[in-house]
C-alpha cells in the first residue's frame, strides 16, 4: 500500500505516452461508450506505470486524467486504491513476497529471510543501487506452488531459503532465471509425481 | 404509487423515492450520516439500516428504492442491534475528544451515539490517526475525526463544481484528501462545514470561539449580495459570532456563500459608534444634537435644487423611504440608489428584477449571460445554474471575458456587438434561444453601468422579445442586481424625481458646485474625489470611503442590528431581525432620519416602525407582501442607439470584498490572499 501522498516524490514534470502506447490507448478507450471514457482508467494507468519504470509519477496520472477528461483527483483515488500501482519509484526488480497464510505455512518466513540476507533490505525498502525493491504482498493466487515471489510480471514458485537466494543472486548477476516452479515441477502438478488418471493415457497403469 | 407497510402502517408513496424518504414522510426518523437530500446517494455509512421482510439482512434504507408490497420495520430488535453495531464500528476510529471539538453540541455523531449507540466500546486497540489537510482559510480539518461519509466530496463535486476532494487509499488507510496540496477554491466552501456530520471539517475563523448552546439564534436575511439568502445570526452578548444558512427553497436552498457566512467578523471592526463633525478638516466626536445642529445649519435655507442623496448598497427600504420623504420635504429631486449608475428603468420593475426567479432557473432550457459573472455577483444564482446544468439539456452561452463558472459555457465573445448580432439573428445562438421552449437571459449590472448601458438594456429587451423569452407564464428576462438595496430602492422610487439628477449627474454637480450638500446613506462605492466642495453627510455603520470624506457622520446600524426590509433581486420582500444592538451611540437608520427631520422642521409623519411600514406598503403594494415574488408586468424599456465595441468588464474585482463590512473583515482578507491574489499573479504587498 502506498503511504501518504504528501511524501510521494514529485517525479518528472511532464509525461506523454509513446506512439505505440497511444495506439493501444485509442483501442482501449474505444471499448467504452461515448462519455464513459473514464472506464479505461485502469488499463491506462497500467500502461503509464510500465512506461515510467514501474511507478506512477503525478505527471502521468494528470496526463491520464486529461486524456479521459476526468478530474485529476478521481485518478488519484483509483491509483491510491489499487495496491498494484506504485506511487513512488521502485527498483528494476520489484520483488513481491507473498506472506499470506498458505505461503506462510509453507515457509514464506524463510523466503523473507533469504531476501533480507541476499539483498540486505527488508519489505518496503529499495537497494542502494536501485536495482531491487522488496515488498510484502497479500495472496497472489499461486497457493498451490507456495511459497512464491512475484518479480515484475513473473512468478517464481516452490521456493525455500536456498532457492530464493539462488534466484536473487542470478538476478544480481544480470541473468534471467526461468519463471515458474523452481523445483522443476510442471505447473501445479503434485510434487511427488502423478496420482490420478494413471491408466488412461497408455492403457497400462497401476490402477 | 407503490403501497407499502412501514411499522405496521400502510402507506402509499411516490414511486422512485427511497425507503428512508418514505419513512420520513410518515414521520419516522431514520438515523443517517452519509445520506443528504441534495447530494447523490452514497450508502456507505450504514447507519440507516432497517429491516425489510423477506430480506435475510438489514437493508440500507437510503439506497433502497420503494417497491409495491414492501414491508419495513424500523423498531425491531434487529434494527436496534444493527444500529448499535454500526455505531460501534464508526466510533472505533473516532477520537473521544468531544470536549475540545468545535462540533460538540451540534454534532450528528454525538447525538446519534447518544440515541442509538452502545454505552461502551469493545475496541481496546490503538485508534488510527490521520494527518490534517490544508483546505484554505475557511475550513479547518481534524481528519482523525472523519467517518468517511463522503458528503464533502459529493458537495464539492456536485454543488460547488470543484472536483478537488477525493477519497484516497482504501480500507483502514482511506482518507479524505486533495492528494496534491491545494485549497478548495469555491465561493460556497463554508457549506462543507455544515455538511460534515462530525467535527472533521469545522469553521476556521470560528474555531474555539463559542459553544452552540451559548448562542442566541436570530433568523434573518443576508444583505451582502442581492440574493437575500436566509440566514441565522448566532450571537453572544453583543457580538455576532457566526452566520449560518436557513432553509429557503426558493432562494438559497440550504447553502450560503462564504462572504455571507464569514464576513460577520467585519461587523465589529471600524464601526462608527458616535456622531462626528469635521472641524478644521478633522473629524471630531460629537453628540447627536451637535451633529444634527451642524446639518441643520447647512441645510436650512439651502434650496432643494442644491441638495442630493445617494443610497448605498446595504441601505434598507425603511431608511431609503424616510430619506426619500425627507428629500421631498427639502424640495430636492436629486436622489438615486444606483451607485454604479446601472441604466435600468426605475419605472419598470421588469427592467431591474430577476423575473425568472431563482427557483425558476430550474425550468429554463437555454440561458444567455450578458456581461455578468454570476459566480461572484450572486454565488447562489450560480449554484442554481449549475444545478440546472446537472439536470441535463441546458445550454448556456456568455458574452463577456471567458471565466470558469463551474459548468460548461459557450463563450460568444466579449463585445456588446455580439448582442447586436444576436438581436439581428445573425448569430447561431439566436437560433438556439428561439428553439428553446423557456429561454432566459441574465443581464449583469456591469453591462448596464457602461456609457452605452441604456442601449444594451434596449438590445436585451429586443432579444428577449425576438426569441420568445417573455410569455404569459414565463419571463426569461433577468437583470442580476448587485446590491441588496437596489431592487428595494427602485421599488419605492428612490430614483431621480422629475428634473432630478442620477448618481453621475449628482457627482458632476457636486464637483461644479451646483450641488452643495450630499446625503450619503451608506454610500461608499462612489468616487469620493468627485464630490468637490460639497457638504457631505454620511449615515452608515463603517468607517469606509464615505465616512472618510464626510463632514458630518451619523452612526447607523448594520443588517444584524436592526429589523429592516430588503428586497432581493427577484423582487422578494424579506426582513432582517435585530440580533444584537448597535454599538455605542449608533441607532437604527430610519430613526436617525426621523430625528433629523424634526430638527430640519420637515418632520416625517411616522413615529414607529409599524407606521413606517404602512407608509412603505402605501408607496408600493409590494411591501405589503413577504417572501413572495409577484411577476412584474412586461413593458417597453431601454434605450436605442449604437453600442460600443469595448469588451464587457465584470463589475466585481474581488468577490470577498465588495462592501464596507467585508472590506474590514480579516477572514475576507485572508480569502483574498488565498484565492483572489494568486489568480491575479500578485502578492498582497503589490498594492
Amino acid at each position: 500500500m502506498s503511504g501518504p501522498s504528501k511524501k510521494a516524490p514529485a517525479g518528472p514534470e511532464s509525461f506523454a505516452f509513446s506512439a505505440e502506447n497511444q495506439a493501444r490507448i485509442e483501442a482501449l478507450v474505444a471499448k467504452y461508450p461515448e462519455g464513459r471514457q473514464a472506464s479505461a482508467v485502469l488499463p491506462l494507468l497500467d500502461l503509464a506505470q510500465r512506461e515510467c519504470g514501474g511507478w506512477l509519477p503525478r505527471a502521468a496520472m494528470d496526463h491520464v486524467a486529461e486524456l479521459l477528461s476526468m478530474a485529476p483527483i478521481r485518478v488519484y483515488e483509483v491509483a491510491t486504491f489499487y495496491t498494484m500501482f506504485n506511487l513512488r519509484p521502485v527498483g528494476a526488480h520489484f520483488v513481491q513476497v507473498c506472506t499470506t497464510t498458505p505461503c506462510w505455512l509453507c515457509g514464506s518466513n524463510e523466503v523473507v529471510r533469504a531476501v533480507r540476507e541476499t539483498l540486505g533490505i527488508g519489505p518496503g525498502e529499495t537497494t542502494e543501487d536501485g536495482k531491487f525493491t522488496v515488498t510484502e504482498v497479500e495472496c497472489l493466487g499461486a497457493c498451490v506452488n507456495a511459497p512464491m515471489i512475484q518479480i515484475n510480471d513473473d512468478y517464481y514458485e516452490d521456493l525455500d531459503f536456498d532457492r530464493t537466494k539462488k534466484l536473487l543472486e542470478a538476478l544480481q548477476r544480470g541473468e534471467t532465471p526461468t519463471p515458474g516452479s523452481q523445483t522443476g515441477r510442471r505447473y501445479g502438478a503434485p510434487q511427488s509425481g502423478p496420482k490420478t488418471l494413471l491408466a488412461t493415457a497408455s492403457g497400462k497403469g497401476k490402477a | 404509487m407503490p403501497k407499502m407497510m412501514i411499522n405496521g402502517q400502510e402507506v402509499e408513496v411516490e414511486a422512485g423515492i427511497t425507503v428512508l424518504q418514505a419513512c420520513e414522510q410518515v414521520g419516522i426518523e431514520i438515523p443517517r450520516f452519509c445520506y443528504h437530500e441534495r447530494l447523490s446517494i452514497a450508502g456507505n455509512c450504514r447507519m440507516c439500516l432497517v429491516e425489510m421482510e423477506r430480506s435475510p439482512k438489514p437493508v440500507a434504507s437510503c439506497a433502497m428504492p420503494v417497491a409495491e408490497g414492501m414491508v419495513i420495520h424500523t423498531n425491531t430488535p434487529m434494527v436496534e442491534k444493527a444500529r448499535k453495531g454500526v455505531m460501534e464500528f464508526l466510533l472505533i476510529n473516532h477520537p473521544l475528544d468531544c470536549p475540545i471539538c468545535d462540533q460538540g453540541g451540534e454534532c450528528d455523531l454525538q447525538d446519534q451515539a447518544m440515541t442509538y449507540g452502545f454505552d461502551r466500546s469493545r475496541f481496546a486497540e490503538n485508534k488510527r490517526a490521520v494527518e490534517d489537510k490544508e483546505l484554505g482559510p475557511l475550513v479547518k480539518t481534524i481528519m482523525t475525526r472523519c467517518i468517511h461519509c463522503t458528503r464533502c466530496i459529493r458537495f464539492a463535486e456536485e454543488i460547488a463544481g470543484v472536483s478537488v476532494l477525493g477519497a484516497t487509499g482504501r480500507g483502514e488507510h482511506m482518507e479524505i484528501d486533495t492528494y496534491v496540496e491545494q485549497t478548495v477554491n469555491t465561493e460556497v466552501s463554508g457549506n462543507l462545514v455544515d455538511l460534515c456530520p462530525v467535527g472533521a471539517l469545522t469553521s476556521k475563523p470560528y474555531a474555539f470561539t463559542a459553544r452552540s448552546w451559548e448562542l442566541r439564534k436570530t433568523e434573518s436575511i443576508d444583505v451582502l449580495d442581492a440574493v437575500g439568502s436566509a440566514i441565522r445570526v448566532d450571537s453572544r452578548d453583543r457580538e455576532v459570532m457566526r452566520v449560518l444558512p436557513r432553509l429557503n427553497e426558493d432562494v438559497n436552498e440550504e447553502w450560503i456563500n462564504d462572504k455571507t457566512r464569514h464576513a460577520c467578523d467585519g461587523l465589529r471592526r471600524q464601526r462608527l459608534d458616535q456622531p462626528y463633525i469635521r472641524r478644521k478638516g478633522k473629524l471630531e466626536p460629537a453628540s447627536w444634537n451637535e451633529a444634527f445642529a451642524a446639518i441643520a445649519a447647512k441645510l436650512k435655507g439651502l434650496s432643494g435644487e442644491r441638495i442630493a442623496a445617494i443610497a448605498g448598497d446595504l441601505a434598507d427600504c425603511e431608511s431609503m423611504l424616510a430619506l426619500k420623504d425627507l428629500m421631498a420635504g427639502l424640495g430636492s429631486p436629486h436622489l438615486d440608489c444606483r451607485q454604479n449608475g446601472a441604466a435600468v428603468d426605475p419605472g419598470q420593475p421588469a427592467s431591474y428584477r430577476f423575473n425568472t426567479t431563482i427557483a425558476g432557473i430550474e425550468a429554463a432550457d437555454a440561458c444567455l449571460l450578458i456581461g455578468t459573472n454570476p459566480r461572484w455577483e450572486a454565488a447562489l444564482v450560480n449554484t442554481r445554474l449549475r444545478k440546472r446544468h446537472r439536470m441535463g439539456g441546458f445550454q448556456v452561452a456568455a458574452i463577456g471575458p471567458a471565466i470558469d463558472l463551474t459548468y460548461p459555457v459557450e463563450n460568444l465573445g466579449d463585445s456588446p456587438k455580439v448582442l447586436e448580432a444576436l438581436v439581428a439573428g445573425r448569430h447561431p445562438f439566436a437560433e438556439a434561444l428561439k428553439k428553446a421552449s423557456q429561454p432566459m437571459l441574465i443581464l449583469g449590472e456591469g453591462a448596464l453601468a457602461r456609457e452605452d448601458g441604456p442601449a444594451i438594456l434596449g438590445l436585451a429587451h429586443k432579444l428577449a422579445e425576438a426569441t420568445g423569452m417573455v410569455g404569459e407564464k414565463w419571463n426569461g428576462f433577468n437583470v442580476l442586481a448587485l446590491a441588496a438595496s437596489r431592487v428595494g430602492g427602485l421599488d419605492l422610487g428612490f430614483a431621480p424625481a422629475k428634473g432630478g439628477r442620477d448618481v453621475s449627474a449628482i457627482l458632476e454637480g457636486a464637483g461644479k458646485g451646483e450641488i452643495e450638500a450630499v446625503y450619503l446613506l451608506g454610500a461608499d462605492e462612489i468616487d469620493m474625489g468627485r464630490l468637490g466642495k460639497a457638504f457631505v453627510i454620511y449615515q452608515g455603520h463603517h468607517g469606509d470611503a464615505g465616512a472618510n470624506r464626510a463632514d458630518v457622520i451619523l452612526p447607523g446600524a448594520t443588517y444584524t442590528e436592526k429589523s429592516a426590509t430588503y428586497v432581493n433581486l427577484e423582487g422578494r420582500v424579506q426582513r432582517t431581525n435585530l440580533a444584537v444592538f448597535p454599538p455605542g451611540d449608533a441607532r437604527e437608520d430610519w430613526a436617525i432620519l426621523r430625528a433629523l427631520s424634526a430638527v430640519l422642521d420637515k418632520q416625517l409623519p411616522y413615529d414607529s416602525l409599524t407606521q413606517l411600514r404602512e407608509r412603505l406598503a402605501g408607496a408600493n403594494p409590494v411591501f405589503a407582501t413577504e417572501d413572495v415574488v409577484e411577476g412584474a408586468p412586461w413593458g417597453k424599456f431601454g434605450g436605442s442607439g449604437a453600442v460600443k465595441d469595448a469588451p464587457f468588464v465584470y463589475p466585481i474585482a474581488n468577490f470577498y470584498m465588495t462592501d464596507p463590512i467585508s472590506r474590514v473583515s480579516p477572514t475576507m482578507a485572508a480569502c483574498t490572499e488565498a484565492f483572489v491574489l494568486p489568480a491575479r499573479g500578485k502578492t498582497g504587498t503589490d498594492g
